[in-house]
């Protein structure tokens, strides 16, 4: 698949996050309030994109030999539930809510060349290299 | 609870759908999964066949440099310190590669795939990130 191309899709994805409201920390913070003042509107962009992997991933990807400009599908092949994957997702939750980004946002906020934008991608690599280094996929 | 209004709901929903439908082309046409936390480490530390997530990171940034060119959208407000974004960032890097992934690759392919691993792995970040929250206002945070 050309560069080109692969850039268009992830420009759709960043305009996706943008539009919805993904790169407003204070929207994500308002999101997972759920005890507070919660403001539900992100439940919709989780729904919205659903709507279009679901059908997609169930009905017509399976269906396919291969993708269209590639040999293979590479899918995850994991099915085991572990306390890696928990923990894993415990740990993130946490970071979300205290930086106010997730990956993808805090990615699309360095088009805002907002230092701190810069400052959450670097120590997000940084926290992968922990993650590789102290707990290794085996 | 606060509901905004409907124009930003639909706001919402364009947003989600043009998610949706990049990672539906990602694995129509190139057979991948649109997981960022796995797509920036990928950008960042693996070369070779993985150099297509270089030019995904790029597009990333070429969207919403587009839509706030344009007009089409203002620049939201951080109020995160820098403490909060750097533990924060440390956090989200060391969780979503324990986790093998974040809100895109489990919340909206995983599940999509209707993968069990992706199911309870969105409900338990949504979940500790709620219960953050609640701490982040109890100490004074928020």
């Amino acid at each position: 698949m050309s560069a080109l191309l692969v850039t268009v899709l992830g420009a759709m994805f960043g305009a996706g996050l943008v539009l919805s409201g993904m790169t407003d920390p204070a929207y994500i913070r308002g999101f997972l309030d759920v005890t507070g003042d919660w403001r539900p509107e992100l439940a919709f962009v989780m729904a919205a994109a659903l709507a279009l992997s679901l059908p997609f991933f169930q009905l017509i990807q399976p269906k396919m030999a291969k993708p269209i400009f590639s040999a293979q599908f590479s899918l995850p092949l994991a099915t085991q539930v572990d306390a890696r994957l928990l923990g894993g997702a415990v740990i993130f939750g946490v970071g979300w809510t205290v930086s106010g980004y997730c990956p993808g946002p805090g990615v699309a906020s360095v088009a805002y060349l907002e230092p701190k934008a810069f400052g959450f991608v670097a120590a997000m690599l940084v926290g992968f290299k922990i993650a590789d280094w102290f707990a290794p996929a085996k | 609870m606060t509901f905004l209004g409907s124009r930003r709901v639909t706001q919402v929903i364009i947003g989600g759908l043009l998610i949706g439908l990049s990672s539906v082309l990602l694995m129509a046409l190139q057979g991948r999964i649109a997981g960022i936390s796995s797509i920036v480490y990928r950008a960042s530390f693996v070369r070779g066949s993985e150099n297509w997530t270089l030019w995904f990171v790029l597009g990333l940034m070429v969207g919403p440099a587009i839509l706030i060119a344009t007009g089409l959208a203002a620049v939201p407000a951080l109020e995160s310190s820098w403490l909060q974004i750097l533990i924060g960032g440390l956090l989200v890097g060391i969780g979503t590669k324990l986790g093998s992934g974040c809100t895109s690759g489990h919340g909206v392919c995983g599940i999509g795939r209707g993968s069990l691993r992706s199911i309870l792995a969105t409900v338990t970040f949504m979940a500790s990130g709620a219960v953050a929250v609640l701490a982040m206002r109890w100490v004074g945070l928020l």
